[in-house]
């Protein structure tokens, strides 16, 4: 119908204008970052042990940060994952239904949880005690900031995972449960694998938060840019890096242009653990269909 | 002949809803007993009172007497695992696991402890042959269960619900999700079946119910309205409401 082009033309213009926007952030993002690449080597960002952006001749060796976002994100996760899992399956399974009523919503709210708030918490409460009862030189290390990390990303993604166990089919569980099943057994054995892509994907997702956050971080992590040898040792993630640096670094500068290109890489990483989820929900609906 | 389910003076509620109102009749061992009536009638909810399926409902309660081969199936020493063992179940829509065929299959066995492969292989095998499938499916038995037709799917589950080597199988309307094709293979496999099992089925289709079944109970708003032979009750009802139904007056 003619009608109908001109809505159509109006919800064209405004969506690929939002997406124009998207990739115009992409491009202002490489464009600031490459640029580091006419002061060091790829080889030497990427690999070098060194971040001494501020020394006469500067050093950018991302490493360290590399390493402290990865192992602060690594050992959030190993935290936070199984617990959310148990949390969901109590959560859609077990609870009684007057539970699941109030835990649903306080899960999704815990999600929302200002994260400044939680590494307040970290400063404050964990790190005193950790560097007491460890016999720490500093209570912010990586553990207190995976501690805080992975309580952050707990409500993700059980909730997430939550919905995944709900919307397996009543179907399903009958099935299981005509055949002799308990209700344990129909959990382990039909009603997680069912909702296994699922899951998966919702802790990718809560992986991906806790890769890209910032203030928890840059609160907690302690902030000394060394390859980290002990879960106690204080590391500098990407983020905490770009936020508290950005401040401080003459507009066009190496410095500038190498806190650009750390976003820059903390993008591929967090795209790359985005298309593995979406690959993950993709073969499992295929493999249901 | 041989009684394989009895129910005596069986009340369901749902709530305050009276769902099932003393229904008493028994059901033959090696026969087909079709459970018909319109929508709502309660013949649905009396097929899950005799796996206790209605337990999951919480305000389900049941009143009465169920006794499958002699053994009160409410009292409180009977197990409703081992129960639901005795007592297979194939559903509306075919619902296979998301597993193999061969793991969809040996899934009940596998419960009750039954674990060496050649004693797997073998239930898997004759369960699979039971349900008249063996032959689509004997070189892909590691496929998912979920790639085969909606049909052939039905037939996986009732190769399901056999493998347990039941007494008693419940089937709740288990055609009304198929094409005529898929549904004359099951009614076929149904008559098959009854040399084995005692079969008790829901179904919407009278014709359905007269093809395959030996004994009818028609149920009308919880009440039993009429039970017996089936050739009987669809030449001669002798209820007025029965005759109402079958020759298609309401429904």
């Amino acid at each position: 119908m003619k009608n109908d082009k001109i809505p159509a033309a109006i919800i064209q213009t405004i969506s690929s204008l939002g997406i124009l926007v998207m990739v115009f952030i992409l491009f202002f993002l490489i464009k600031e970052g490459l640029p580091v690449l006419s002061e060091t080597t790829l080889g030497d960002l990427l690999t070098g042990k060194y971040w001494y952006p501020t020394e006469e001749p500067p050093v950018f060796g991302m490493l360290p940060l590399l390493l402290g976002s990865l192992s602060v994100t690594l050992a959030s996760s190993l935290l936070a994952v199984p617990v959310s899992l148990l949390v969901a399956i109590f959560v859609a399974e077990v609870a009684p239904d007057w539970m699941h009523d109030l835990m649903k919503p306080v899960l999704e709210l815990l999600g929302f949880l200002p994260s400044i708030i939680l590494g307040f918490l970290g400063m404050v409460l964990i790190a005193p005690k950790l560097q007491e009862t460890f016999m720490l030189i500093t209570g912010l290390n990586m553990f207190n900031a995976s501690i805080l990390l992975g309580i952050m990303i707990i409500p993700i993604v059980s909730s997430l995972a939550e919905e995944a166990l709900t919307s397996v089919p009543r179907e399903l569980r009958d099935a299981s449960y005509a055949l002799g099943a308990t209700r344990w057994e129909t959990i382990v054995k039909v009603v997680v694998p069912y909702a296994l892509p699922g899951i998966q994907s919702g802790a990718l997702l809560g992986i991906m938060r806790g890769m890209g956050e910032t203030m928890v971080v840059l609160m907690a992590a302690g902030g000394a840019a060394i390859l980290p040898r002990s879960i106690f040792d204080p590391v500098r993630p990407l983020t905490s890096t770009i936020a508290a640096e950005m401040g401080e670094t003459p507009v066009g500068s190496p410095h500038y242009h190498a806190l650009f290109f750390a976003g820059l890489l903390l993008l591929v990483i967090t795209l790359i653990i985005n298309l593995i989820s979406i690959w993950v929900e993709k073969r499992g609906r295929l493999e249901r269909s | 002949m041989d009684i394989s389910v009895s129910a005596r003076d069986v009340n369901l509620y749902y709530g305050d809803h009276h769902v099932l109102k003393d229904v008493s009749f028994d059901m033959n061992s090696r026969m087909v007993t079709a459970l018909i009536g319109p929508s709502g009638c309660g013949k649905s909810s009396f097929l899950r009172c005799l796996n206790r399926m209605n337990d999951f409902i919480k305000s389900a309660r049941v009143e009465g007497d169920i006794r499958i081969k002699g053994k009160d199936i409410y009292a409180k020493e009977t197990e409703v695992i081992a129960l639901r063992r005795d007592v297979g179940m194939v559903f509306q829509k075919p619902n296979p696991f998301p597993m193999s065929i061969y793991d969809n299959v040996a899934y009940g066995p596998r419960l009750h402890g039954i674990k060496k492969k050649e004693q797997l292989d073998e239930i898997v095998e004759t369960s699979i042959k039971g349900a008249a499938l063996w032959d689509e499916v004997k070189d892909k038995l590691q496929a998912s269960g979920l790639g085969l037709s909606g049909g052939q799917q039905q037939r996986l589950c009732i190769a399901r619900a056999i493998a347990t080597k039941p007494g008693v199988i419940l089937m709740d309307e288990p055609t009304s999700a198929l094409d005529p094709l898929a549904t004359a293979k099951i009614e076929e496999l149904i008559r098959q079946i009854k040399e084995s099992f005692t079969v008790i089925i829901v179904t919407h289709n009278m014709q359905q119910a007269a093809r395959i079944s030996d004994f009818t109970a028609f149920f009308l708003l919880g009440d039993l309205v009429e039970y017996g032979v089936t050739t009987e009750m669809f030449t001669n009802p002798k209820d007025k409401r029965t005759e109402d139904y079958i020759t298609g007056r309401f429904g």
